[in-house]
């Protein structure tokens, strides 16, 4: 007697009904939407999600061992590679670490043109946050409206320090040159025009049906949870946690200016989906743009850095600073022995920690919202490994 | 066509050739005209239009470089392809794996037989004309899931699958939303329901009632689907796919593929435009049988392509719907609705047999009160975003 296949499956499983197996697929490290070097291995039942784990190491540069060979000063470009969307937080961690470590001051100065640098490369990473967030749900063009303003404060930013990408602007004691002349004005004049370009983004892709359908009640991380696997930045303000650093762990000149910290009361949806970390981000922008007007007003003359010595050698000691990066709350730690090299660095980054609560959302998404996940995390992969 | 034959036979031609022969003939040798005239180019010619459209729609310049303007763009690039290494991974089923793009190309190159590019311009006027289109269409969706089933590779097994679920479910509204227009014309023939409309926008079956309006749409919505269009390109969905069924093929293959993908854009405005706008019909300001037979083409390729750039401009517009969201879009409102809507004409025809023209000129006008309100919303945008002032605006075509 034989069997049909059909039956065989019916004998081996006990059970009437088709049984099929869990297909494991490889999503990276090269594919389109992981946003750089990112593997997930996820095992899917056709188009649902079982588990989704990240395999991260694909872009470990050993960056905080290379601050043990280069020195204070020597590891400021290296930080940039950090986190290449936003380098200007890593840069200004880099500083505030070591000046704490040697108990240096920083101008007035200074310090608001750091605030001015950090807050135009928020408006620039959160662009590109938002941008791909959007392609990613497969909507071509807003991504190219939102790349057309970042395009416009990278020329700003390369006027003010001479790079695009990976700036070296700061330095242990302040930053590396002053504000160019008329640089307030063409940053007010993009400011201007940017705050209108924000309005038509959301006619454009906020109240676009589609979209909301996609993001919203997807991926829903709930505060508790939020905290748990300790998510930073827009991320847990997009689960109702409002914690923001600059607010909380006031540093720089933020206790001078006057800023809201955006938190997501789950419009649309669930509070924690997709849709409230996008939005937060949005709101985020908004609030950049006013804290870059004040500080445009308040801004002392002045020198922009602190006398500090060729040879940089901070007492003994151990140092941990905040900066709130455009991925959140971004720590550094660096222990000094007194010697030219720093003993130990360590930085703490959001992306990691943004990584890791992908296997708890994923199980039962489906495959098409492990992008919007990976997007709306806003997960940049050189921030995961260092 | 058969007219046409009808009348060189009685002038002497082919003379001791039979009748069906001469058919056959006429037939092959306006089929081949069409297909390499016609078909492959206007194929080409989409995409290279479409990365324009795009690029305006985005700020961008787009392709420029390859003759006056980029027009021959697009030869570049399917030269580039043709000398491409047509790869075919050894673990694939290397059988199905190589017919699979041309299943795929006949079901789009044999929908022409019947699309009516003018009264006289047509390869075979069927009296089944619109179930012959339906089969045809059909059997893309094989070649694409062999094609997915053979490359042997889990991102094309998915949007194989993906395919296959997505065209077998449009394909019930696609059809229910043109029975509508078989209840009103009683025939299954094409030239036979472009007989019935006018030149005019009132004789135009998709003002004829109410229900034809709404079939329309989900003609419309339904044949993007089936065309894999955004926002139902989830076979090829880049960004969770890779590249769908697609990922494996190079060469000369992927150019078959994309041909005819491209060139169904112009087939589901050439439905579009026979079935609910009138067809060729052109207005009657010539006898010449030549003059009438361009303006004729003329009329059905204007209105046809207006279709593919509707799509084109969608596609840069919209995200894309998930799996799920693809398939209760279907089920739960576009078949009901189609359901509703048949049900609709035939009571309409029962209370109308012979027409409302009241209905149809009061809907022509709401269908131009449409169009009007959706500029007068453009032009608030420019003024509310202050475009014009940010200089972001180029409206010329040129570049």
């Amino acid at each position: 007697m034989s069997l049909t296949g059909f039956e065989v499956e019916v004998q081996r499983n006990g059970k009437t009904g088709l049984s099929t197996e869990e297909m494991t697929l490889n999503m990276g490290p090269q594919h389109p939407s992981t946003h750089g070097v990112l593997r997930f291995v996820v095992k899917a039942d056709g188009e649902v999600m079982r588990e989704a784990i990240p395999d991260i190491g694909y872009l470990h540069r050993s960056i905080e061992k290379i601050s043990e060979k280069v020195g204070y000063h020597g590891f400021m470009p290296y930080t940039d590679r950090v986190d290449y969307v936003a380098a200007m937080f890593c840069n200004q961690g880099w500083g505030m670490v070591c000046e704490q470590l040697a108990g240096i001051e920083v101008p007035k100065r200074g310090e608001y043109c750091r605030v001015i640098a950090a807050e135009m490369n928020r408006l620039a990473s959160h662009l590109l946050s938002v941008g791909t967030m959007v392609l990613d749900i497969g909507a071509i063009t807003p991504f190219f409206h939102a790349f057309r303003e970042r395009e416009k404060l990278n020329d700003l930013l390369e006027e003010l320090c001479g790079a695009r990408l990976t700036y070296n602007y700061m330095r242990i004691g302040g930053v590396a040159w002053d504000l160019p002349p008329g640089f307030a004005e063409r940053t007010l004049a993009f400011l201007d025009a940017f705050e209108p370009c924000l309005e038509e983004y959301h006619d454009l892709v906020t109240s676009n049906k589609i979209y909301v359908e996609r993001v919203a009640n997807v991926a829903v991380i709930p505060p508790d949870v939020a905290v748990n696997y300790n998510l930073v930045g827009p991320n847990l303000r997009g689960s109702g946690v409002d914690y923001d650093v600059r607010r909380d762990e006031p540093y720089s000149v933020y206790p001078e200016l006057e800023f809201d910290v955006p938190v997501a009361r789950g419009e649309l949806g669930t509070l924690g989906d997709c849709f409230d970390r996008y939005i937060v981000r949005m709101r985020e922008m908004s609030e950049s743009c006013r804290i870059l007007r004040q500080c445009f007003k308040q801004i002392p003359d002045g020198p922009v850095i602190a006398k500090v010595p060729r040879k940089f050698k901070p007492p003994a000691g151990e140092a941990y600073i905040r900066v709130e990066s455009a991925r959140g709350d971004m720590g550094w730690y660096c222990v000094s022995d007194g010697s030219e090299f720093p003993y130990r660095t360590h930085v703490r980054t959001g992306s990691f920690s943004a990584m890791s609560i992908i296997d708890w959302v994923s199980p039962g998404l489906m495959l098409a919202d492990l992008v919007a996940v990976i997007a709306s995390l806003d997960i940049v992969a050189p921030e995961v490994d260092r | 066509m058969q007219g046409f034959l009808d009348s060189l036979i009685a002038q002497g031609y082919f003379a001791g050739i039979p009748r069906d022969l001469v058919y056959l003939g006429g037939m092959l040798a306006f089929g081949l005209l069409v297909v390499l005239v016609f078909v492959l180019n206007v194929a080409g010619v989409t995409t290279f239009v479409e990365r324009r459209v795009w690029a305006r729609i985005q700020n961008r310049v787009g392709p420029n470089r390859v003759g006056p303007q980029g027009i021959l763009q697009w030869l570049a690039d399917g030269v580039k392809l043709v000398m491409k290494e047509d790869i075919v991974p050894t673990q694939a089923d290397q059988i199905l794996f190589r017919i699979a793009p041309y299943l795929v190309i006949v079901g789009f190159i044999t929908t022409f037989v019947v699309i009516p590019f003018g009264s006289r311009l047509v390869i075979a006027d069927m009296n089944v004309g619109l179930v012959y289109i339906t089969a045809a269409t059909s059997i893309v969706v094989v070649g694409i899931l062999m094609a997915g089933w053979a490359s042997n590779n889990k991102w094309s097994l998915l949007g194989g699958i993906r395919s296959a679920a997505q065209i077998v479910s449009y394909e019930i509204p696609a059809g229910l939303s043109v029975m509508p227009i078989v209840l009103l014309t009683g025939t299954l023939s094409f030239q036979g329901v472009i007989s019935q409309q006018g030149w005019a926008p009132p004789d135009w079956f998709i003002f004829n009632n109410p229900f034809n309006f709404v079939a329309f749409f989900i003609f419309f919505t339904a044949a993007l689907a089936e065309g894999n269009r955004t926002p139902f390109d989830l076979p090829e969905a880049e960004s969770e796919l890779v590249a769908g069924y697609v990922t494996e093929y190079s060469g000369v293959r992927y150019l078959i593929f994309f041909m005819a993908e491209w060139g169904n854009l112009y087939v589901i405005g050439a439905l579009a435009t026979t079935l609910f706008l009138g067809g060729w019909n052109a207005p009657p300001v010539t006898d010449n049988p030549v003059l009438r037979a361009v303006l004729e083409f003329v009329t059905f390729f204007v209105k046809s392509y207006f279709f593919a750039l509707v799509a084109m401009w969608i596609r840069a517009t919209l995200p894309r719907v998930r799996v799920d969201q693809l398939m209760s879009i279907c089920w739960k409102y576009l078949v009901p609705m189609s359901f509703v809507n048949l049900l609709g004409v035939a009571l309409w025809m029962v209370i109308f047999p012979n027409g409302a023209r009241v209905v149809q000129y009061l809907m022509t006008l709401g269908g131009a009160a449409l169009v009007v309100l959706f500029f007068r919303r453009v032009v608030q945008h420019w003024r509310r975003q202050r475009i014009r002032e940010r200089g972001e605006l180029y409206l010329s075509p040129l570049v």
